[in-house]
């Protein structure tokens, strides 16, 4: 009946719990034992992989496709030498968490840094400076780059950031609706028009061909863009916002109030822009042949490619500036190197290797859209057949920088206000006289705020 | 029968009088319950260590950085600042105002919660069939994270281009501006959280619907109770302790919020969606103050305290009456 008694293997609880403790105990230490794999380096402090180069950017969307393939350059005519690219959130998020990996020991050896956040950088004593003969040694030196990108960013005199490119405002027009509206000229570029008549009309004529819209631009939850279209307006009245390092406001009501009723009879009055829609909805409105005209920053070109849309970029129109005072609000992408523990010749030979690789990779980047900072490539003939990037080159040299200021920059509060205040104009939810009081009352908090830097 | 007398003899044995521990024997505790006093401790320091070091130890130090003007950028605590970061706070109309944004969230996103969620959950349990389906459709939501919650409502929110405009306007009204009205945004915040977290409420109250005996029912049917009186005299009493739980876990959760505000609307229209945590992370990380930050920070931790003390003392209440 029953057969003989079968040993059968009882796992019990205890057993159970000593197999996987073994099993974790052998699992931890083969990760401790490669001190190079993440968590060895983690917590026996050590780097990462010392031959190695860091490099961390803010590039998503179609700047992160073109700074892939600048890495991927790299790698090619560099093989022996790994880089590590890490993309982080563009952003207050990047600026944080670079400014604590070099607060922490653990920054990266190269990354990148907007040109008006550089400073503050800078100011928290976080970057390293770059010494000429270091630089030359590489090829680099002042003069083969855009004197306005370069001299904004030296520091008493000296050098802390090599900038990659200027990235202005511009304008994106789609060639066919433009061509139905009779705002082309024989060669098929926009005829250029002046002041606050000559664009009103252009997109009183659209807004004909389309039945919607003449021009878009973001303004929900979008402070940046907000930012940019009246900082390039007011500067080309030649005010200015901040002085003194950000210390003191100077806003000129007047300007700005002239600034403001243009902007705001664009949206709410003759609805020429919608005054409710945020970044991606006006390309979307854009790309949908909805409007004719789009204000954004240039890198957005791959955005418009990628949708075969008929388009051309042309410099933002010169409203207020007249023959002399034309400006536009820009920013520039500059390669830092954090202060690192430890640094050698040898690390800083290979970060500014890198950097010079990127320097000379500047037509795929220029290809995405940006103004090269770096004069061989820029004053090349190759260049100037790029179009339609070449079309807004003397942007980089009528660029307007944000405001230096501890709390002022891309991605800063400081945008956050004056977007906040300007956005709201715009949607026709703040009168003129609210939101310029609320500029001044809100900046003067920051500015009386001791800098943390 | 022989067995249960003697066993029920057996059973008669007052508690006080237990024979001292033997060596060797567990060691009771002053209760009189045996203790597994040592070996308890072991399997709970792991955790205890963790919790210190990553829970404790922090909320310390940021009380301590409070009084200091503690830069994100330098290290070390900066300069001694006493009570100026709290007075800063205090007199901040931009704290006080994210304060009344977050509690203007709760109070319009926790009424919803609560009786939709009791809504749907007595409904739900009346399905004969396919009461898996439902289940699973409004729990669903909860499972998702809260990046892609904000996007999806993003684009229903979109003016002109998204969902809910194109069906707002075939209806004859006007779209309002869901995430560009400052009048609008918290209410659009408000639904787009409704959605997401109602199924765990949903989930709280099927579990205690499932607690109700029966009979309670039959009985009250006998005595002609209609529906909507079984419904509101005994469902909703034997709720009450459900209700509580999910009110307090409701309203701590809805103070806590961020992320909405954070992806959806950055804060805005013009800071009329800014909530406390984002208040505390605009100062503390954009601007870099994190002194500053950590003193908001406890003056909020304070504001949580209040609230949950408030509640703790209404459930002793109500556990004394049941």
């Amino acid at each position: 009946m029953n057969g003989p008694p079968i040993h059968e293997f009882r796992s019990t609880r205890r057993t159970l719990l000593r197999g996987v403790l073994a099993g974790a105990g052998l699992a931890g230490a083969a990760t401790l034992y490669g001190c190079s794999s993440p968590i060895g380096a983690g917590l026996a402090n050590t780097e990462l992989d010392p031959g190695a180069v860091d490099y961390w950017n803010l590039f998503g969307g179609g700047d992160g496709v073109r700074m892939q393939q600048m890495e991927d350059g790299y790698r090619k005519a560099f093989p022996k030498t790994s880089l590590q690219a890490v993309t982080l959130a563009w952003g207050n998020p990047y600026y944080t968490k670079l400014s604590l990996a070099t607060v922490g020991g653990k920054p990266p050896n190269v990354a990148v840094s907007h040109l008006t956040r550089m400073k503050t950088l800078q100011a928290a004593d976080l970057l390293q400076e770059l010494h000429p003969d270091d630089l030359a040694r590489h090829g680099m030196s002042a003069d083969n780059f855009n004197k306005r990108a370069w001299e904004a960013g030296l520091v008493d005199g000296k050098i802390y950031a090599i900038p990659l490119d200027t990235h202005p405002w511009v304008l994106f027009y789609n060639t066919k609706i433009c061509g139905d509206a009779g705002l082309l000229d024989s060669d098929g570029k926009l005829k250029p028009f002046e002041g606050e008549d000559g664009f009103v009309d252009a997109l009183e004529k659209i807004k004909k061909v389309t039945g919607q819209f003449g021009a878009t631009h973001g303004i929900n939850a979008d402070s940046a863009s907000c930012w940019r279209f009246f900082q390039t307006l007011y500067s080309q009245l030649g005010g200015e916002v901040l002085a003194d390092n950000g210390t003191k406001v100077v806003l000129d009501d007047a300007k700005a109030k002239q600034v403001l009723t243009f902007m705001r009879s664009l949206t709410v009055e003759k609805k020429l822009l919608p005054s409710a829609v945020d970044y991606q909805g006006a390309i979307a409105l854009f790309v949908n042949g909805q409007a004719g005209f789009h204000l954004n920053g240039e890198w957005e070109i791959t955005t418009m490619q990628t949708a075969k849309l008929p388009f051309s970029m042309t410099l933002v129109p010169n409203v207020y500036g007249g023959a002399s005072n034309y400006a536009v609000q820009a920013d520039s992408h500059t390669l830092v190197l954090p202060k690192q523990r430890g640094q050698d010749r040898a690390k800083l030979d290979l970060s500014l290797g890198f950097i010079k690789s990127m320097l000379d990779q500047s037509l795929t980047w220029a290809e995405g859209g940006h103004v090269p900072a770096w004069q061989p490539f820029a004053t090349s003939e190759e260049y100037k057949k790029l179009t339609p990037q070449s079309n807004y080159a003397a942007a980089a040299d009528a660029a307007v920088y944000d405001p230096p200021g501890w709390y002022s920059g891309s991605g800063s509060n400081f945008e956050n206000v004056m977007g906040a205040s300007i956005g709201g104009v715009e949607a026709g939810l703040l009168s003129i006289d609210a939101a310029i009081a609320q500029i001044h009352s809100k900046l003067s908090v920051l500015a009386e705020t001791p800098s943390p830097v | 029968m022989a067995a249960t007398t003697s066993s029920s003899s057996a059973s008669v044995q007052p508690p006080a009088q237990r024979a001292p521990a033997a060596p060797g024997a567990p060691r009771t505790d002053t209760s009189g319950r045996p203790g597994h006093g040592r070996s308890a401790a072991w399997f709970l320091a792991p955790f205890v260590i963790l919790y210190v070091l990553f829970i404790i130890g922090p909320a310390i130090y940021g009380v301590i950085i409070s009084f200091f003007d503690t830069s994100m950028v330098r290290s070390g605590l900066g300069s001694f600042a006493g009570f100026r970061n709290y007075g800063e706070a205090l007199s901040s109309a931009d704290f006080w105002s994210s304060l009344w944004h977050t509690i203007l969230f709760t109070l319009l996103t926790t009424p919803p919660l609560v009786v939709l969620a009791l809504l749907f959950a007595l409904l739900a349990e009346r399905m004969k069939r396919g009461r898996w389906f439902y289940r699973l459709a409004f729990f669903l939501p909860y499972v998702l994270p809260s990046a892609v919650v904000a996007l999806i409502w993003i684009w229903l929110y979109t003016p002109v281009l998204g969902l809910l405009s194109t069906i707002v306007t075939t209806f004859g009204f006007s779209e309002p501006n869901w995430l560009g009205d400052p009048n609008w945004a918290m209410v659009s915040l408000a639904i787009t959280t409704v959605w997401w977290t109602l199924g765990f409420n949903f989930v709280l109250y099927l579990a205690g619907l499932q607690e109700i005996p029966r009979d309670l029912y039959e009985a009250s049917a006998m005595d002609g109770a209609g529906p909507w009186q079984q419904v509101w005299r005994i469902t909703l009493p034997m709720l009450a302790r459900t209700t509580t739980l999910v009110i307090v876990l409701q309203i701590i959760a809805s103070l806590k919020v961020f992320d909405q505000m954070y992806i959806m609307t950055s804060g805005g229209p013009n800071f009329s969606t800014r909530s406390v945590l984002e208040y505390i992370y605009d100062v503390g990380f954009t601007d870099m103050r994190t002194g500053y930050a950590a003193a908001a920070s406890t003056l909020f931790f304070i504001v949580v305290l209040i609230v949950s003390a408030v509640w703790l003392y209404m459930t002793r209440r109500q556990e004394q009456e049941l």
